[in-house]
């Protein structure tokens, strides 16, 4: 995946950097599998490698640009960069150990999810449904929000004048 | 309240250099597709941040079967999954503003966006002025 | 791309498995991995796969427009219904618990239908989108 992000970080053709976008979603999908989170891999499989990099080839075919410009002097990018990788790294030590049971995520709320007062055996479901309904009616309302503003944005006018309408208004 | 090393916080130091790689994409590279690109890989980094530390080691998955007693805690699971899918949203909504600016700009470089959108400016300021 | 022999029969014979796979992940949500947006991504993504071999136009029959667009309020419309059918029995907004004699019952029905919103949305949305992307193209060809 590293590798994977590397070569995405420095390659100039776009078509190249979309194909290893999904090659990196591919692989975050089996990292995320064997973190035992398979509803997520398989929604990020799905997602991330399916219709994200389609829509990106869309976008591409119509902005039909290839190339990307090397930027000129990134140093200044590269030093910030870095100096919130050891900023972020830094904190992240004080972070609790991976897999550690006694890590305060494992504590409050989990164990009661965990308790299946509603009969579902897929935990994630049962949260995402009934535990915390609230939230994903929020969030298909977002989804929904997207598609509305797509429309909003890509639309053309059924009628348009004789004289085109070129910049499509 | 740690007591590890290097070797423990392993998946923090990927998730890092993930994030830092996405920042770096979108701050140093002018065309805007490829810092979409970038802002996706941010965004599974932080998948990662939190899907990380909610396995635990000899758990499965959060399906509740009578033969396991330890399962992974499903909370963060729940979270990415909704982050999931407004990520999908709020990248389709960016891609069709790139779209919509290539056609109106001609160019989806950002050097060439903001030196257009300068000339406009000048022109107007000397035509006011 | 219509022409291409190997992907026609690859694509009709794929195409209802993908369409198949996306129903089951949905209603096996509570039994084992999926739910409702694997489910409505999956569906968009096999739509999508027909629309790519066999032309935009054709898509466009088997699925309308119209009918996309409906899709994508009528999830979210589905989604609150269930929860002002909360209101409506005497529970509280979002309440399964009211919805069946049962009460662990009611929460199977109201896991069912809040997921089946939830599909119905993301996958108009999705199937939306390409569509939007797709027709952007087409139209610009068409007049160049």
């Amino acid at each position: 995946m590293v590798v994977a992000v590397l070569a995405l970080v420095r390659t100039r053709n776009l078509f190249a950097v979309v194909v290893l976008f999904g090659i990196y979603s591919f692989l975050m999908a089996t990292v995320l599998v064997a973190l035992d989170a398979v509803d997520v891999a398989m929604t990020e499989a799905a997602v991330g490698a399916g219709v994200s990099t389609v829509l990106m080839l869309g976008a591409l075919h119509l902005c039909k640009s290839e190339e990307v410009k090397m930027a000129h002097r990134p140093w200044l990018p590269l030093m910030l960069s870095l100096a919130v990788a050891a900023l972020l790294i830094y904190g992240a030590m004080g972070l609790p150990d991976f897999a550690d049971p006694n890590a305060p995520i494992h504590q409050h709320v989990a164990p009661r999810y965990l308790q299946n007062e509603v009969d579902v055996p897929n935990v994630v479901t049962a949260v995402l449904a009934s535990f915390r309904g609230y939230d994903t009616l929020g969030e298909t309302t977002v989804v929904f929000t997207a598609g509305a503003g797509i429309i909003a944005l890509l639309r053309r006018r059924k009628h348009r004048k004789p004289e085109g309408d070129r910049d499509g208004k | 309240m740690s007591s590890g090393g290097v070797l423990e916080h392993f998946t923090y130091i990927v998730t890092v250099f993930l994030m830092v790689a996405g920042l770096y994409v979108i701050i140093a590279r002018g065309n805007l597709i490829k810092k979409l690109v970038g802002l996706s890989v941010f965004q599974t980094s932080v998948y990662l941040l939190y899907i990380a530390p909610g396995k635990l080691l000899g758990g499965t998955a959060p399906i509740l079967a009578p033969q396991y007693t330890v399962y992974s805690n499903p909370l963060p699971h729940v979270l990415i999954l909704t982050a999931i899918v407004v990520g999908v949203a709020t990248l389709a909504l960016g891609l069709a503003i790139a779209v919509r600016i290539k056609e109106t700009y001609g160019t989806i470089e950002e050097d060439e966006i903001m030196a257009a959108d300068n000339a406009v400016q000048a022109g107007e300021d000397a035509r006011r002025s | 791309m219509e022409n291409d022999l190997v992907l026609r029969v690859v694509g009709k014979l794929l195409i209802p498995f993908i369409l198949l796979f996306a129903l089951y992940v949905q209603f096996h949500g509570d039994f084992g991995p999926g739910g409702g947006f694997q489910a409505g991504t999956i569906f968009a993504a096999g739509i999508v796969f027909y629309a790519l071999i066999f032309g935009l136009d054709k898509a466009r029959r088997v699925v309308p427009d119209s009918l996309v667009e409906a899709m994508l309020a009528a999830g979210v419309l589905l989604y609150a219904g269930v929860g002002v059918a909360g209101l409506l029995l005497g529970g509280n907004f979002l309440d399964y618990f009211v919805l069946d004699q049962d009460p662990i019952h009611g929460q199977h029905r109201g896991i069912f239908w809040v997921e089946a919103g939830v599909a119905i949305t993301v996958s108009g949305v999705m199937l939306k989108i390409f569509y939007m992307f797709a027709s952007r193209g087409q139209r610009k060809d068409g007049e160049e």
